[in-house]
């Protein structure tokens, strides 16, 4: 299982607790933080500014949200059907 | 994990589980008394040659056995209402695993190291080692860090799950469309074994649960070299 020809996987930090969403269900929290980084990049691209502050809603939804999920919304995106307001 | 004939609850490794026995313990113990309480009268009506068919208005005793149920009642209420919002207790976690179930097998995805994801089936009986159990060995186990605070993100692919592990004292429904968050931790390094507690479809019974809990540095080596292809 040691490959040694690639280079060290890097941690992240975790997201932290997050007050707004403090139960169980953490659905929402995901889908807020996609939400939250696309309308982030599109405020952003249209300012003509760099979108690293983005960065943020990135870590945060892709720790908490399942790979699938968000390759499913980012088709949904390319299509033009994604639901949330971006 | 359990042993053969095993009577009481698998031994805690978390702290919520040590609330939890010290909890199941207390519940038991007033059901016995009360158990015996009942028996004891039982037996001496049956056997007494005095009645009582003619009392009416025994304010004294209807008081004491309506408040005396009711305290009971509390004391057991209250701990478990503790316990209840303990394990909805949040606190910096270290790290966020997500555990996906599927027909039938748990997939995890370790988010926090950019692409780290494997699915865990279960080891089929002719793969086994002797020493190794019979359907409870999975190929692939999910490695984490002893002694730190793990959120774990449950879900579903297809139908119900439920994400079990008794040692730690987590039980989460993994329902298609949700995300459920869990705490785990485990305070000693080893193997955890649990199972789907929900019922999904033929092979419910063949998609094991297996966390092994390493030490913090020997963590940090697995999942900074493990690829899994």
């Amino acid at each position: 299982m040691l490959d040694t020809q690639k280079p060290p996987r890097k941690k992240w930090w975790t997201p932290p607790f997050d007050p707004r969403f403090p139960n169980q269900n953490q659905t929402r929290n995901c889908y807020q933080n996609f939400l939250d980084y696309q309308r982030c990049v599109k405020t952003m691209s249209r300012r003509g500014k760099n979108s690293e502050p983005c960065e943020y809603y990135f870590r945060v939804y892709t720790s908490l949200c399942p790979t699938s999920w968000v390759q499913h919304w980012n088709e949904q995106i390319k299509d033009g059907t994604f639901a949330g307001k971006i | 994990m359990a042993a053969p004939a095993q009577l009481g609850l698998q031994n805690a490794a978390s702290p919520i589980m040590e609330e939890l026995i010290a909890f199941h313990d207390h519940a038991l113990m007033i059901i016995f008394l009360i158990s015996s309480l009942v028996l004891y009268i039982i037996s001496l009506m049956l056997t007494t040659k005095l009645t009582h068919t003619s009392t009416m208005n025994a304010q004294e005793i209807e008081m004491i056995w309506t408040i005396l149920p009711a305290m009971i009642l509390i004391m057991i209420a209250l701990p478990s209402l503790r316990i209840l919002y303990m394990t909805d207790e949040f606190n910096k976690p270290y790290l966020t695993l997500k555990a996906i179930g599927h027909q039938w097998y748990w997939s995890y995805e370790y988010s926090d190291y950019e692409d780290l994801a494997f699915d865990s089936y279960i080891m089929p009986t002719y793969f086994l080692e002797p020493g190794e159990f019979r359907l409870l060995e999975v190929d692939n186990r999910t490695t984490l860090p002893m002694e730190a605070d793990i959120r774990v993100l449950i879900s579903s692919q297809d139908v119900l799950h439920s994400w079990a592990v008794p040692s730690l004292g987590v039980k989460t429904d993994a329902i298609p469309g949700r995300l459920n968050q869990a705490m785990v931790a485990s305070m000693r390094p080893g193997l955890y074994y649990g199972q789907c507690s929900e019922i999904c479809g033929s092979n419910h019974s063949f998609m094991p649960i297996v966390l092994e809990f390493i030490y913090f540095q020997d963590f940090e080596v697995w999942a900074s070299y493990l690829y899994i292809v």
